[in-house]
């Protein structure tokens, strides 16, 4: 099976980079392409080009520049070149995406024929949204995306988001000080212990902790452990789950990680969740000053600075710190997330002392039409557009843009190599990371898609945030989190979160 | 003679309050009655669950109340203390007198939510000046991730954003005082301290009493500062009503039980604001 992924990959990187190498009469109008000129497929620039929108008017909701709305308001300025579109790009804080195309939608109004958004507001919004047609659900440039991202993007096998962008956590680490051989003489002189990729979130503590606060790569500045987003509303739940994954998600208890499935109690205070809330809140010692206060913006900052040893969340760290006017180009490297050394059965009520390691595919950027717009075709022929292999390859090469892999060729090693001068051995090692996540774990856990799902990541991180700040115990604070989470289950129904959750839960137990 | 064609006249003001005023609030009421959220869009009717819901299992909304009680109050009276003493200094002829008045002005003119961005930055514990001076004496103060620092940093950045408005109202207060009772003051040999004592201070006081008000109505509403400098954390340290609010209507889309809790605050408000003011006439002008 692997041997059967590896030569299609092989395949389609050979295709890939002979289409990489030559500019063409479309790169010389649009410079962002030069390094592949345009790419054959449904969408290209060629192909879009023989669509005529002239006169027609299209509207676009998206996120502030840059992250997203930068490529939206560039393939929208494309598109509009190509096609004659009046293509109007409306820029929003990412908080206010939701609620900017949401009230609209519950008003019957159609603002925007397109919202950007995250994949995880699938359920609340599904029903404003028109399903992909079938054209552009069974055509080549899709066919290259994961499964993983398939089902991220689907309800229930019908796709009703565009995939354009991949997300999932992972480690990224200080290469040239885990690999360097003095310091790992050190590490093991005073603690006892192999300086190496951490393999639980005990070591990674131990570690962090080891190299917090004092001048490791001698630049005259303090280096510290760890930086995380801990500040509270701002996706700092998606970092708590991924500590918690190893603690929680154990591979032999089927039927749901966050609810039991079958009585729809929160899990949310289980032991394993505790323990990855204990871990957390040991973090904020090792964190940069201010650490409790680091958005995703300054984790980014922090870790692509240089500031840390360590990260771990969405791929923007690791691109910002592997470009070239980053001082650690070449200097970072990327693992799977940390493990831990025992997981929770719920079903026994105990822990189980074995090594346990679960990749939490995130929820990431997404986009999908309104099912009210007027312009059905054009809208998806803009998406299209926005995701085809040239634009694609490169929006990934830029960290500011947002777009991460999510396509099986994005995981070649030589595209990040040849186009963006990364060293052969991380590229390497970053791309067998983000695959193995994808294609070889049998442990994921997927995002919680449920109706009211900002009520329960909203309490969360409420809660989260004040075992942080010292307000509660770990376990005082998750069980202030679960006694919520009842309450929404309640208002909303049992049976419909149950409904909505099972189809998280089939993708979980399937793998 | 017939006058009834007089409230034809009255007519577009009146269509006006109802559409900017009555509608809204009546809209809300009703809102606060339904189960509106992001699953269940309408207006149904639910009696006042959703008010139960808040007197009675909702203590992160009282606690936020509290904390906003604490750090409007606080800024208000800090911004009155500054701000009087700025409008005394400009009051009278004293060298570049024009430069200073425009110059404690700058605050007010700056858009809050900039200005607040450059505050975090410029308090950011890692990577902010403040926090490179005070390292150079062994010192990094957690301004925006400690329970006690974070409040102190909000009522700071209010503080100078909004005691120039305050400086404003006092200083035109004071610009428009009668000349006489000063005159009599000085022929009875009243010194600097016992003719602002006697004479400054309860003259000013229903403008003062005004400009306090004014401050403490917008005080109450403090959401962008929140929102941008600590996001109502470190856990629930700067947490306001407001900002509450705006999470469970805007961030969690349960709009009617949000509309309940704005009814609740706009009731509690109107109260708070009646008793202060009596209070303060009490005080500053019946009490002398």
């Amino acid at each position: 099976m692997k041997i059967t992924s590896s030569v299609s990959l092989l395949a389609i990187g050979a295709v890939l980079l002979a289409g990489t190498a030559q500019a063409d009469k479309w790169s010389d109008q649009f410079p962002h392409i030069k390094n592949s000129g345009d790419i054959p497929g449904q969408c290209s620039y060629e192909a879009m080009s023989k669509k005529d929108y002239s006169g027609q008017k299209l509207t676009i909701n998206t996120h502030a520049v840059p992250v997203m709305g930068e490529p939206t308001a560039l393939h929208a300025e494309q598109f509009s070149a190509l096609t004659g579109a009046e293509v109007k790009v409306i820029h929003t804080p990412a908080g206010d995406l939701y609620s900017k195309a949401m009230i609209p939608f519950q008003a019957g109004q159609t603002p925007y024929d397109i919202v950007f958004g995250f994949s995880n507001f699938l359920r609340d919004w599904k029903q404003y949204l028109q399903p992909i047609p079938a054209k552009y659900v069974n055509m080549k440039q899709m066919q290259d995306v994961t499964q993983g991202h398939i089902d991220v993007n689907s309800w229930g096998g019908e796709m009703i988001q565009f995939p354009i962008d991949g997300d999932r956590h992972y480690l990224k680490y200080r290469k040239d000080v885990i690999d360097n051989p003095e310091y790992q003489a050190k590490y093991k002189a005073e603690t006892g212990n192999e300086l190496r990729i951490p393999q639980t979130w005990k070591e990674y503590a131990e570690m962090a902790e080891f190299f917090n606060g004092w001048d490791w790569d001698n630049d005259g500045e303090l280096e510290y452990g760890s930086a995380e987003v801990m500040k509270k509303d701002d996706l700092m739940y998606a970092a708590f789950f991924s500590r918690s994954v190893a603690y929680s998600k154990n591979p032999r208890v089927k039927g749901g990680f966050f609810f039991d499935l079958e009585t729809m109690e929160p899990l949310i205070n289980g032991p394993g969740f505790v323990a990855a809330l204990t871990d957390w809140v040991e973090a904020t010692k090792y964190v940069p000053p201010g650490g409790m206060n680091f958005g995703l913006g300054d984790e980014i900052n922090s870790f692509g600075g240089g500031q840390t040893l360590f990260s771990y969340s969405w791929d923007d760290a690791f691109v910002a710190a592997m470009q070239d006017d980053s001082p650690i180009k070449n200097k970072v490297g990327a693992a799977p997330l940390p493990g831990s050394d025992r997981v929770w059965n719920r079903l026994s009520g105990a822990w189980e002392d074995t090594y346990n390691q679960a990749p939490y595919i995130v929820w990431g950027w997404t986009a999908a039409v309104a099912k009210e717009s007027k312009n059905h075709d054009m809208a998806f022929d803009y998406l299209c557009f926005f995701a085809n292999d040239a634009n694609h390859q490169a929006d990934i090469a830029i960290g500011r843009f947002g777009v991460n892999p999510f396509r099986k060729s994005d995981f070649l090693p030589e595209i990040y190599v040849k186009n963006q001068g990364w060293d052969p051995e991380i590229a390497q090692q970053y791309s067998e990371t983000l695959l193995e996540m994808e294609e070889g774990s049998t442990n994921l856990v997927f995002p919680l898609r449920v109706p009211g799902v900002f009520q329960f990541n909203s309490a969360v991180a409420t809660g989260t945030a004040k075992a942080l700040a010292g307000q509660l115990s770990p376990q005082e604070a998750l069980d202030e989190v679960a006694v919520d989470w009842k309450k929404i289950v309640k208002r909303i129904g049992a049976d419909t979160v149950r409904e909505a959750y099972a189809i998280g839960v089939a993708l979980e137990d399937s793998e | 003679m017939n006058f009834k064609h007089k409230y034809m006249f009255l007519l577009p003001g009146l269509l006006v309050l109802l559409a900017i005023l009555i509608f809204p609030i009546g809209f809300t009421v009703r809102l606060s009655l339904s189960s509106w959220d992001s699953f269940y869009p309408g207006l149904d009717f639910i009696g006042l669950e959703n008010y139960v819901r808040l007197f009675t299992d909702d203590s992160r909304f009282w606690e936020a109340f509290g904390r906003l009680s604490l750090l409007s109050l606080t800024t208000v009276f800090l911004q009155y203390i500054i701000g009087f003493s700025l409008a005394l200094l400009v009051w009278k002829e004293i060298r570049f007198q024009r430069l200073f008045r425009v110059l404690f002005l700058i605050p007010m003119m700056t858009t809050p939510v900039i200005m607040t961005v450059v505050w975090r930055t410029v308090f950011h514990e890692s990577l902010g000046p403040v926090n490179d001076f005070f390292s150079l004496f062994g010192m990094q103060p957690l301004w925006l991730s400690s329970e006690i620092l974070s409040k102190f940093t909000v009522i700071l950045v209010e503080v100078w954003q909004w005691t120039p408005f305050m400086f404003l109202l006092l200083l035109a207060g004071l610009l428009s005082l009668p000349k006489e009772p000063y005159l009599a003051a000085s022929i009875d040999g009243a010194g600097p301290v016992r003719t602002f004592v006697y004479v400054t201070f309860p003259l000013m006081a229903p403008i003062s009493i005004g400009a306090i008000i004014i401050r403490l109505i917008e005080a109450s509403k403090i959401m962008d500062t929140v929102y941008v400098l600590t996001s109502g954390g470190p856990g629930t340290s700067t947490e306001t009503s407001s900002f509450y609010i705006f999470i469970k209507g805007l961030r969690e889309f349960q709009f009617g039980y949000s509309a309940a809790l704005s009814i609740t605050y706009l009731i509690i408000m109107i109260i708070s604001f009646t008793v202060i003011a009596k209070i303060l006439v009490k005080l500053m002008v019946r009490g002398k």
